[in-house]
C-alpha cells in the first residue's frame, strides 16, 4: 500500500515517510499492516506524511533502500518506521536514514511488534493500537531535531571485579593484548570457587593444576595490578571514563616487604575454623593465606581472631618475620582508579542448605553440602582427600547424593542451577575412587548437555552407581527397622516404579544449587546495571549480547548473570574482554546525545534542579544567577527537565514538545479506531505551549 | 514494493467492537531501562495483555513531567500508568523516588480536579518482569473498565491566551447532561451512561483554568 504526494518541499515543510513492517507474519499475522499504512497516508497528511508504505521485512537491505530512496525521491526530512522495539533495530534505521542524507536522529522507530502484535490476539484492536502507536511516532518525529552523537575518549585501562576463573580469563585476555587491567578481589587470594575443587567434570582434570598457572600468570603479568582483599565502593562516570573507588582492606602485612615465605602462618599460635575456603571443615591460622597456591602469597591477619588485637600481646608473626612485613598499624586505604570499561565477574553464592530443614543439614552431622564434599575429596583438603564421616575417621559404606537442592523448587529457586547434575556425577566417581561405598543418586531429571557430559554420565552408570528418580521428601535419623539403626534414612518416592522407598545410608551429600551473591542487588545498583528478581545480572541481550549490559562500558562474565560451568565462564570472560578490546581499539566512542541543557534566558535561578541531579552535574552560577549543566556529567535521565518550574531546561531526544506531541498522536484514535474526544481540560496543546514560550 | 494481502481481514474503519464492554484507553509511561524492557520481554515471551494500553518511552520515570499526565487526560485517556524501576534499583541512582513524589502529588491534584485517583496508577517493574508488567496492565485495565470512561466535558483546543472564560463555562460546564460534540464526533462510549463525579461537578473542571489565569 503506497500513497505518494510528490512535489518539491517548501521551506521548513515537514515531509515524513512512514514504513510499516510485516516482520514476515510476526506483525502482519495480527496487525493489518496494509490498512495501517493506508490509514497513515490518508489521516496523517496534515502531520506531514507524504509517503506511507508497508513492507515484508523493513530491516532487510531492500527495506532499508525504500527509506534511502524515498528520502531522495520525495524530499523526506523525517522517517517513522513501525516495526520492532527500538532496542533492537533503532540503529539500523538511523543508519539507513543517514545513508539517505538525513540526520539519523530524524528517524523514529515505534514498536508494533513487542508492544502490539506479539502481546495481543484481537486483530482489530491490535490494528487500531498500531495506528495509535504510529500516529504517536509521527507526531513525535515532527519535533525531532538533528543531533550529533557525543564523542568520548576511551581510557584503555579496564577494571575486572572478581578474581574467579571468569575474571582471571578476562584479565589475561586484556593484559596479553597489551592493556592495563586492575583486578579487584574481595578475598585474600584470587582463584574463586574453582580453587576449592579437586577435580573438574567431565575430564576430571585436577582443578588446581589447570587453575594455578592462570592465577600465577595474572599475578605476575606486567599489565595486571592485583587488588586483593579489596572491594569496589563507588563507580562514577560513564563508558570510557569511569572513576572507581576501591577500598583496600587492611592486611596488617606490608605487601611490598612480604616475600611469602609462610613462616608467620607456621608460628601463629591461634587456630581458627576456616568457614570460607575449607567450608568449615578445616582450620587456618589467624594470619593466613587461604590455600598454598594463593596469589598473592601475602597473607592477611584476621583481626577479630588475632590474639594481639584481642589481648595486646603475642606478635609471634612479627617476631619471626624476616622482612619486617608485619604492620599492626596498617589501616584500610582508598584507591581511586581511572578506567574505560568494567567487567563484573562477581560469581555466585551456594544455596544455604539449612533452609531445607527436612534435609537436616546442620542438625544431622553426616549430611554434607557439595562444597564440603569438594574439600573432603580434595587431596589438599582438611582430610588429605580421605572421604570420611564428620567424625574424621570412619569411611562411609553407603553415600546418597541428592540433586536439585534449592533448585527447580518453587519454595526456593525455580531455575535449574545447570552444574549440579554433572557435579553430582563427579562426586559419584570420586566416592568410587576413594571408597568402597555404594552410591545412590537421587535426581529429578538428569541434565547432562555439554561436550562430553552425557558420555561422562554413561561412564558413571557403568561404574555402578544406583540412580533413583525422585526428590527425597525427608532425611532422618529415626530408624524404623534394625537395619536403619544408626543410619541416615532418605524417604523418597521412586517415580519410575511409583513406590515410596526408604534408603538407609551413612553419608548424604546435598548438591546445592547456585544463587546470586547475597549483595547482588547492591552491586547492581553500584555498577548501574539491572538484575532479575533473583539477583542475576541482566544481559543486554540474552542470546546475541550475553556479556554486555544495558549500561555502556559495564560487562558481565561468568555466574554473575546466571549459573554456568567452568567452560562457559572462561568463554564469557574472554568474550567480555574481546568486547572491551573492541572499545579500546576504537579509542573514541559515540554516545547517545541524550542530555539536558539549561536555557539561561528562561532560568529564574530558583535552584530546584540543583538538588534533583544524582550526578551533581548541575551547578549554580552565583554571578549570573542561573543554573547550568555539565554535559559530560549529565546522564540524561531528564528529572531536572521535569522538575524545572519555568520550563527552562530542555532534554535532548526526549523534549517536552516531543513527548506532549507523542501523547497527542497516541490518543488520535480511541479503542474502537474512531477519533478520540478531547476534553476541555485546561492543558494547552503544544502549539499553545510553544506560542507561550515564544511570547 | 509489497502489496501482499494481509493475513488478517481488514477491520471496518471506525467500527465499534462487537462487545459492549467499555474499552478504556490507557497511556503508559515507561522507563527505558526497566519497564520498557519489561514490555519488550513480555512481547518476546508472547505474554498476552489487553490492547488498551499505549506506551511512551522516557529515559527514566523521573523524567515524568506532571504535565504529561494531565495532557494525557486532556487528550482523552481514561487512565495513566506510570512505571519505573523498583525502589532502590533506579538506573539513575534514585530518580524513581522523585517520580514517586510527583505521583503522589499528582494523585491529589487529579482528585481535586474530579478525576478518580485510580485513573493514575504507579507500577514498579524491573527489566526482568515482563509477566508482572502484563499482569499489572491487565489489572489496571479491569479497574478502569469498572470505573467507566473519563467523561470530561468535551471541548476544542484551549488557547489559554484567547479563552473567553464565560463562554468556556457555557461551552464546557453549562450542560452536564449533554456535552457538546467534540470535533470529529463524540465517542459513543464517552457520551453514553451516567457521568462520573468529574462531569457532575463542572465547576471543578473550569475553576483551575480560572485560577491559573
Amino acid at each position: 500500500m503506497t500513497a505518494e504526494h510528490s512535489h518539491l518541499p517548501a521551506e521548513n515543510e515537514i515531509r515524513i515517510g512512514v514504513y510499516v513492517c510485516h516482520c514476515g507474519s510476526n506483525i502482519a499475522g495480527v496487525v493489518d499492516v496494509a490498512e495501517v499504512a493506508r490509514w497513515a497516508a490518508e489521516n496523517l497528511k496534515d502531520q506531514g506524511v507524504v509517503v506511507a508504505r508497508d513492507y515484508k521485512f523493513m530491516c532487510s537491505s531492500p527495506g532499508q533502500e525504500l527509506v534511502t530512496d524515498d528520502i531522495k525521491n520525495f524530499g523526506l526530512n523525517r522517517i517513522v518506521v513501525a516495526a520492532c522495539s527500538p532496542h533492537l533495530h533503532e540503529n539500523t534505521f538511523r543508519t539507513a536514514t543517514a545513508r539517505g542524507g538525513l540526520n539519523p536522529y530524524l528517524c523514529e522507530l515505534v514498536s508494533i511488534r513487542e508492544q502490539d502484535s506479539w502481546v495481543h490476539t484481537d486483530k482489530a484492536a491490535a490494528t487500531v493500537k498500531a495506528k495509535a502507536i504510529l500516529a504517536g511516532g509521527v507526531e513525535r518525529v515532527r519535533r525531532n531535531e538533528p543531533l550529533s552523537p557525543v564523542r568520548v575518549d576511551i581510557n584503555p585501562a579496564t577494571l575486572v571485579v572478581g578474581g574467579g576463573i571468569a575474571g582471571i580469563s578476562a584479565t589475561l585476555e586484556l593484559a596479553d593484548a597489551g592493556f592495563k587491567v586492575y583486578l579487584v578481589e574481595k578475598d585474600p587470594s584470587i582463584g574463586g570457587h574453582m580453587a576449592q575443587f579437586d577435580k573438574t567434570f567431565p575430564t576430571l582434570d585436577c582443578s588446581a593444576c589447570i587453575l594455578t598457572p592462570k592465577m600465577v600468570a595474572a599475578g605476575t603479568h606486567p599489565n595486571v595490578e592485583l587488588l586483593t582483599w579489596s572491594e569496589v565502593e563507588k563507580v562514577e562516570g560513564y563508558v570510557g571514563n569511569f572513576t572507581v573507588t576501591v577500598r583496600k582492606k587492611a592486611r596488617y602485612v606490608n605487601e611490598d616487604l612480604c616475600n611469602g615465605c609462610g613462616v608467620c602462618q607456621e608460628k601463629c599460635p591461634k587456630k581458627v575454623i576456616d568457614e570460607v575456603f575449607e567450608a568449615g571443615l578445616g582450620y587456618r591460622k589467624a594470619i593466613y593465606t587461604p590455600f598454598d597456591q594463593a596469589v598473592p602469597r601475602t597473607p592477611v591477619i584476621d583481626r577479630p581472631n588475632c590474639t594481639y588485637f584481642e589481648k595486646g600481646t603475642c606478635k609471634a608473626c612479627e617476631k619471626f618475620c624476616e622482612t619486617n612485613a608485619i604492620d599492626f598499624n596498617q589501616e584500610d586505604s582508598i584507591v581511586t582508579l581511572e578506567v574505560g570499561n568494567i567487567i563484573m565477574a562477581t560469581g555466585y553464592d551456594l544455596f544455604d542448605a539449612r533452609k531445607m530443614t527436612q534435609y537436616g543439614y546442620g542438625r544431622l552431622p553426616n549430611v554434607f553440602t557439595s562444597l564440603e564434599f569438594e574439600r573432603l575429596s580434595n587431596s589438599a583438603g582438611p582430610t588429605n582427600g580421605h572421604v570420611v564421616l564428620r567424625d574424621g575417621v570412619t569411611e562411609p559404606k553407603s553415600v546418597a547424593i541428592v540433586h536439585c537442592v534449592g533448585s527447580r523448587d518453587k519454595n526456593h529457586n525455580n531455575y535449574c542451577s545447570a552444574i549440579c547434575c554433572m557435579q553430582s556425577l563427579k562426586f559419584a566417581h570420586l566416592i568410587k575412587e576413594h571408597t568402597e561405598a555404594t552410591i545412590y543418586d537421587f535426581y529429578i531429571d538428569m541434565r547432562t548437555a555439554g561436550k562430553g557430559y552425557d558420555e561422562f554420565y554413561q561412564r558413571i552408570l557403568e561404574e555402578g552407581g544406583i540412580f533413583v528418580r525422585g526428590k527425597p521428601a525427608e532425611i532422618t535419623d529415626v530408624a524404623r527397622t534394625p537395619e536403619e539403626e544408626g543410619k541416615l534414612i532418605l524417604s523418597v518416592e521412586d517415580t519410575l516404579i511409583g513406590q515410596q522407598r526408604r534408603f538407609p545410608v551413612d553419608m548424604v551429600i546435598l548438591s546445592s544449587g547456585l544463587e546470586p551473591r547475597a549483595d547482588a542487588k547492591e552491586l547492581a545498583v553500584r555498577f548501574g546495571i539491572s538484575c532479575s528478581f533473583d539477583g542475576w545480572a541482566i544481559e543486554k541481550h540474552p542470546k546475541l549480547d550475553p556479556v554486555a549490559t544495558m549500561t555502556e562500558g559495564v560487562f558481565v562474565a561468568g555466574c554473575v548473570s546466571g549459573p554456568k560451568d567452568i567452560p562457559a565462564s572462561v568463554a564469557q570472560g574472554a568474550a567480555a574482554a574481546a568486547r572491551v578490546l573492541g572499545r579500546i581499539q576504537q579509542k573514541v566512542m559515540s554516545l547517545e546525545p541524550i542530555k539536558a541543557t539549561v536555557h539561561a534566558e528562561h532560568c529564574s535561578g530558583c535552584r530546584i534542579c540543583n538538588t534533583m541531579c544524582p550526578y551533581n552535574a548541575i551547578s549554580f552560577d552565583d554571578a549570573l544567577g542561573v543554573s547550568s549543566i555539565n554535559a559530560a556529567m549529565c546522564q540524561g535521565c531528564g528529572t531536572c527537565v521535569a522538575a524545572c518550574p519555568a520550563g527552562a531546561i530542555s532534554g535532548t531526544g526526549f523534549s517536552d514538545e516531543q513527548v506532549l506531541a507523542q501523547i497527542e498522536g497516541l490518543l488520535m484514535v480511541g479503542a474502537d479506531g474512531a477519533p478520540l474526544r478531547r476534553s476541555a481540560f485546561p492543558v494547552a496543546h503544544h502549539e499553545a505551549v510553544e506560542e507561550a514560550v515564544r511570547a | 514494493m509489497s502489496t501482499q494481502a494481509p493475513v488478517a481481514p481488514a477491520p471496518v474503519e471506525g467500527a465499534a467492537p462487537a462487545t459492549t464492554t467499555f474499552e478504556p484507553v490507557i497511556i503508559g509511561f515507561t522507563c527505558n531501562w526497566c519497564s520498557y524492557r519489561a514490555a519488550d520481554l513480555a512481547g518476546t515471551a508472547r505474554t498476552k495483555y489487553p490492547p488498551n494500553v499505549r506506551l511512551i518511552r522516557l529515559m527514566c520515570s523521573g523524567r515524568l513531567d506532571p504535565t504529561f499526565v494531565l495532557k494525557a487526560f486532556s487528550e482523552g485517556a481514561d487512565a495513566v500508568l506510570v512505571s519505573g524501576c523498583h525502589p532502590g534499583e533506579c538506573h539513575y541512582i534514585e530518580q524513581n523516588y522523585k517520580a514517586l513524589r510527583r505521583f503522589q502529588l499528582l494523585q491529589r491534584t487529579i482528585e481535586a480536579l474530579g478525576i478518580e485517583p485510580a485513573r493514575l496508577q504507579l507500577v514498579w517493574a524491573s527489566a526482568a518482569e515482563g509477566v508482572r508488567l502484563a499482569n499489572e496492565i491487565a489489572r489496571v485495565t479491569e479497574e478502569v473498565r469498572a470505573i467507566g470512561p473519563l467523561n470530561w466535558p468535551a471541548g476544542d483546543i484551549v488557547d489559554l491566551d484567547a479563552v473567553d472564560l464565560s463562554a468556556a463555562w457555557e461551552a464546557t460546564g453549562g450542560d452536564a447532561d449533554g456535552p457538546p460534540e467534540a470535533p470529529g464526533g463524540v465517542n459513543p462510549d464517552h457520551a453514553a451512561g451516567s457521568l462520573p463525579a468529574a462531569a457532575s461537578q463542572p465547576a471543578a473542571a473550569t475553576q483551575p483554568a480560572e485560577a491559573s489565569r
